[in-house]
């Protein structure tokens, strides 16, 4: 009995997956056949490569064409009856990347149910694949314009190649606010409301002149030497490199200047972001006015850390939850994200466009995704939804609705400037300028190390550009 | 006369042993304590004493489908013990080869053996992931232990061992007595290298167990990943499941059988084993 | 006498062939190739931007004059002395707590105990290790706390924002992770020792020390040497403690950049060329202070085992 409900139950939602696919095929070159039949020509394995099972979670949960999960999550099994087969390599070491690229390099040659269909990236490194023929254009894949249209820009920034050519899709999107104690703005600034404290904090002179007030009073501004570069790393005029030559942009140096000065006269904590004294710091012990978070970070990270008992109520009373609230702060930014790519050479072009459809398009979809996993989905529409809905508040930030502050934030972020470089610039003129920040080494030094690490991780590179 | 300064020797010994032990085990003990303690209580630093959270991480870490201990702790346990054997024993017999015998090609071999020991293998690393790849080796365990038999470090032990330890008198005796050479090699000389097998197995055992990078590159499927590439797959999980109880309760778990199988073998190092063969 | 040897050894001969061959089979199959490679390519400019593969394109010894242009002295500096740190009090501490565990004169209760634990830090993974030292030695982190609760610090020290404190740490995470290992080694060594020797010291009335230095010391020469030996290719190796400790960075100022982190800087964009010529060169450096130190150590032992060893067991 249960067994025929299953099988009538999965015909049903196989003739549904049939007009799914049967509206992606248009457009494409690969994506040319048309219709259900064609769709089961099509590989009978779709490989997906990610680092973690976050997309897989998603994909399991959200995506309407899921027959069955293997006990393992190894595989899922599609109505059609394709397999999805999941390789999770860790990012550690960059293993990820490793395998990814070697695969990618012999994707050509590969048996066509071996070949990759889909893979995740990070914004860091994501023009090493996007500006690369290894990724596929996904609106020859059959995504239009009118299904894009709802995306923030610029979680389409990062994955447009040098071309203009969109090469991959996300169903986040990350931006990032400055999340303040409460009690402490109000010691400092005589007031918790975030219009109030956006407006005492609204650009970088306001920020630094506020830090001087906190650290009068008793506190520190920032925690670490980290907490502020990706505000400054997102804004920057120009991308890192452009040919052979790395520029650093003055933006960059003023990130210098601020951490160096808040570090002597002592406006920081010296820590890093992660470090066990930065995540205490934004617990019921920490002294900091605030921290630079994005979506996720707010919602889960800070919140766990300000907690006294981690397993006690999330509620007013335990640690310091409640006293949060959220602000733009100066500059706009983001942190974090994903962004799914279709890899050159697919066996399964209409499944893989269905699949970026119906995970990051679908504005019912991404609307679902948000509410059951705090996710911030990438739909203007939905989010904005949400953001003007009077009901939505976080209790954690003392009943203001974030998600508000987010739709703004989100639509102000630029990120055109990016390269394929990013990944190692921005990690490595972190760590060359921690021992500037520690008086380890004077600015030149630090200028240097930072040079001798570039080129040596980038062969390609001539030249390092410092501004003035 | 004689008693007194053994004593004030006995005295310095125990307080540098017990420092020492002090120093080895503590490790053990943060890692459990550690494994007891929720996400974000690690996150915010150190404690002595152990948290609540012991039960729930080890739920954590059972439950997660992702991350198969169980056939985890069935590859690694393959793995090591088939590198730890197949080292020992090849080497044993490489080391055995070159100390018993005199032939034409015996400096040549000694000295190539020895300048591959100090060959640095980083850069080798891709090379080596291609030809497996060619060998249709790639996501098979084979890769991960059939190189052992080839373990420059282990021979030269043996070697250094045998020169130390085993009278050629010994072999030249067993020949007289009509004993084949394999026969002499597997039931005199083995028998003598016990206790230098069972040091080299268990280091080769451990560093296999514990080996991140080669299996890492060459394992991608869920079902013949090894410990350590689990490990570092919590490590990367993203920020809503990232959980260091978790990882901690995993590297936990990981060490428990690797301890008992250095328990186990150390018996032949503890209990200082009688060298049969040495008593003239 | 010697006549007949010979013809002992020649109908031998091939047995010796025998016993070597599954070593170099296996070493053919798996190693031989991507070492070649190694050295091949570190005469080629041979990289990737992003996925793009540049070469390999022969450049002669370009890499190598890179790299006499680089910090590669500084960087070998960097290692020997790390290495030094670590293992200067770990030879010392392994042959005392050898010469201790195999003394049946030192009674010590629990002596099976001691030998099992000093082993257990090696069975923790590097990286775990280094998560527990980054904790323990953290700004907040017990070791200061401690410190200054005992009015020896006012504020913490920063172990990791120094150089000394972070090559300490590395020299006291390899001692940790490595005297175990070294002791087992000496002892097996020790084991192997004619018990009958030491029972005719101790009835000529030896004191330990003169046990030591006279019968112990020279019989386990052969494994000491091979520990100096491994232990300096391991050292000039060095790699995943400062790898781990500093993320990869060699901070600060790159004082703690090992050869092998610097050649793995190269392989972040898997630069064959300039990686290949580090290791070609740290091989060189490496094969000439073995081979040096194994023939001096080893000078009148080498490859004429048979004589040498009647003439030590007749001492």
């Amino acid at each position: 009995m249960k067994k025929t409900l299953k099988a009538l139950l999965s015909l049903a939602l196989m003739v549904a997956m049939v007009f799914a696919l049967a509206a992606c095929g248009g457009g494409g070159e690969e994506g040319g056949e048309e219709g259900g039949e064609e769709a089961a020509a099509e590989g009978q394995v779709l490989n997906i490569w990610c680092w973690n099972d976050e997309f897989q979670s998603r994909f399991n949960k959200y995506y309407p064409g899921v027959a069955e999960v293997a006990e393992d999550k190894s595989t899922t099994t599609l109505t059609d009856g394709t397999i999805v087969k999941w390789t999770i390599n860790p990012n550690q070491g960059s293993n990820y990347q490793d395998k990814l690229d070697e695969a990618l390099l012999k994707q050509a040659d590969a048996a066509p149910d071996e070949k990759i269909d889909i893979f995740l990236i990070e914004a860091d490194y994501a023009l090493k694949y996007v500006d690369s023929e290894y990724t596929e254009d996904v609106k020859a894949l059959g995504l239009t314009d009118a299904d894009l249209a709802d995306q923030y820009q610029y979680t389409k920034d990062i994955v447009t190649d040098s071309n203009g050519v969109l090469k991959g899709t996300s169903w986040q999107a990350t931006p990032g606010l400055f999340a303040y104690r409460r009690s402490i703005a109000k010691d400092v600034l005589g007031t918790d409301d975030p219009d109030e404290v956006q407006a005492a904090l609204s650009d970088w002179d306001k920020f630094n002149a506020v830090a001087e007030q906190a650290h009068a009073k008793g506190y520190k501004m920032l925690s670490g030497y980290d907490d502020s570069y990706r505000t400054f790393s997102n804004n920057v005029s120009a991308p890192w490199v452009t040919g052979t030559e790395v520029t650093v942009d003055p933006n960059i140096m003023k990130w210098v200047e601020q951490t160096k000065e808040f570090t002597d006269k002592e406006y920081n904590n010296k820590t890093s972001l992660w470090a066990p004294e930065w995540a205490a710091d934004q617990g019921p012990e920490g002294k900091v006015f605030g921290f630079f978070y994005s979506t996720w970070g707010i919602n889960f990270t800070l919140l766990g850390n300000s907690l006294a008992d981690p397993e006690g109520p999330q509620e007013v009373g335990n640690g310091i939850f409640g006293d949060y609230a959220v602000c733009y702060g100066p500059q706009s930014f983001f942190w974090g994200g994903t962004w799914i790519c279709a890899a050159t050479g697919t066996d399964n072009p209409t499944l893989v466009c269905d699949i970026m459809r119906q995970l990051t398009c679908n504005p019912e979809i991404m609307k679902e995704i948000t509410l059951n996993e705090q996710d911030y989905t990438n739909t203007v529409s939905a989010m904005t939804e949400i953001g003007a809905d009077p009901e939505f508040k976080s209790d954690f930030l003392g009943g203001q609705n974030h998600i508000a502050l987010f739709v703004e934030a989100a639509q102000k972020i630029d990120m055109s400037n990016i390269s394929p470089y990013d990944q190692g610039c921005n990690e490595n003129i972190q760590a060359a300028f921690k021992d500037y920040f520690d008086g380890q080494v004077d600015m030149d030094t630090a200028k240097a190390n930072f040079e001798t690490k570039i080129k040596e991780i980038y062969p390609e590179i001539t030249a390092v550009n410092w501004p003035e | 006369m004689e008693k007194k300064p053994s004593h004030v020797r006995t005295v310095i010994a125990y307080i540098v042993l017990i420092i020492l032990t002090f120093l080895c085990l503590f490790f053990f003990y943060i890692l459990i304590i550690n494994a007891s303690r929720h996400h974000s209580e690690i996150q915010k630093g150190f404690s002595f004493l152990p948290g609540t959270a012991f039960v729930r991480n080890l739920k954590n870490v059972l439950k997660d489908a992702n991350i198969p201990v169980v056939s985890g702790i069935k590859n690694s346990l393959i793995v090591s013990s088939l590198s730890a054997a197949i080292a020992t024993y090849f080497s044993a017999l490489t080391a055995y080869g070159l100390y018993a015998y005199n032939f034409k090609l015996k400096k040549p071999a000694f000295i190539f053996i020895m300048l591959i020991l100090v060959m640095p293998t980083q850069v080798s690393a891709l090379g080596f992931i291609n030809l497996i790849t060619k060998m249709k080796m790639l996501n098979t365990l084979y890769p991960l232990f059939l190189p052992s038999i080839a373990a420059p470090a282990v021979f030269y032990f043996m070697y250094s061992y045998m020169q130390s330890s085993l009278p050629i008198e010994l072999v030249e005796a067993a020949r007289i007595d009509g004993c084949g050479e394999f026969r002499t090699f597997n039931r005199i000389v083995l028998p003598i290298m016990k206790p230098a097998m069972a040091v080299q197995a268990i280091f080769a055992f451990v560093s296999s167990w514990n080996n991140f990078f080669i299996p890492a590159l060459v394992i991608s499927d869920n079902s013949k990943k090894t410990l350590p590439i689990l490990i570092a797959s919590l490590r990367s999980a993203d920020f809503l499941k990232f959980d260091m109880g978790k990882v901690y309760m995993l590297i936990t778990i990981a060490i428990v059988p690797i301890i008992i199988v250095y328990i186990a073998l150390s018996k032949y190092i503890v209990a200082g084993v009688a060298l049969g063969g040495v008593k003239e | 006498m010697d006549k007949g040897k010979k013809i002992k050894d020649v109908s031998y001969a091939k047995y010796g062939y025998f016993f070597i061959a599954p070593f170099f089979i296996a070493f053919l199959i798996f190693q031989l190739i991507p070492l070649g490679q190694t050295i091949y390519y570190s005469f080629f400019e041979y990289y990737r931007s992003g996925l793009k593969i540049i070469g390999p394109n022969p450049v002669g010894f370009a890499n190598y004059q890179a790299l006499v242009e680089s910090g590669f002295l500084k960087y070998a500096g960097n290692t020997i002395i790390m290495w030094l740190i670590g293992f200067v009090p770990q030879i010392i501490v392994s042959l005392i707590l050898a010469a201790w565990f195999t003394d049946v004169r030192l009674r010590i209760k629990g002596k099976q105990f001691f030998k099992v634990v000093i082993y257990m830090p090696n069975l923790i993974m590097a990286s775990a290790f280094a998560m527990l030292f980054f904790a323990l030695f953290s700004d907040n982190g017990p070791v200061n706390s401690t410190l200054i609760s005992l009015g020896i610090l006012h504020q913490p020290f920063r172990f990791l924002s120094t150089v000394w404190g972070t090559r300490g740490l590395v020299g006291l995470m390899n001692f940790l992770m490595w005297f175990g290992n070294t002791t087992i080694l000496l002892m097996a060594a020790v084991m192997g020792i004619n018990p009958a020797l030491f029972e005719a010291a101790e009835l000529d009335g030896c004191s330990p020390r003169q046990t030591f230095f006279k019968i112990t010391l020279p019989m386990i020469r052969p494994i000491l040497v091979y520990v100096l030996i491994t232990s300096m290719i391991g050292g000039l190796q060095m790699f995943d403690v400062p790898q781990i400790l500093t993320n990869a960075q060699g901070s600060p100022n790159r004082s703690t950049m090992t050869l092998i982190m610097f050649l793995n800087n190269h392989l972040y964009s898997k630069n064959y060329g300039m990686a290949g010529a580090v290791s070609v060169i740290l091989f060189i450096v490496c094969a000439i202070l073995c081979l040096l130190v194994y023939f001096t150590l080893n000078a009148d032992d080498g490859m004429s085992h048979g004589k040498k060893k009647k003439k030590a067991r007749r001492a």
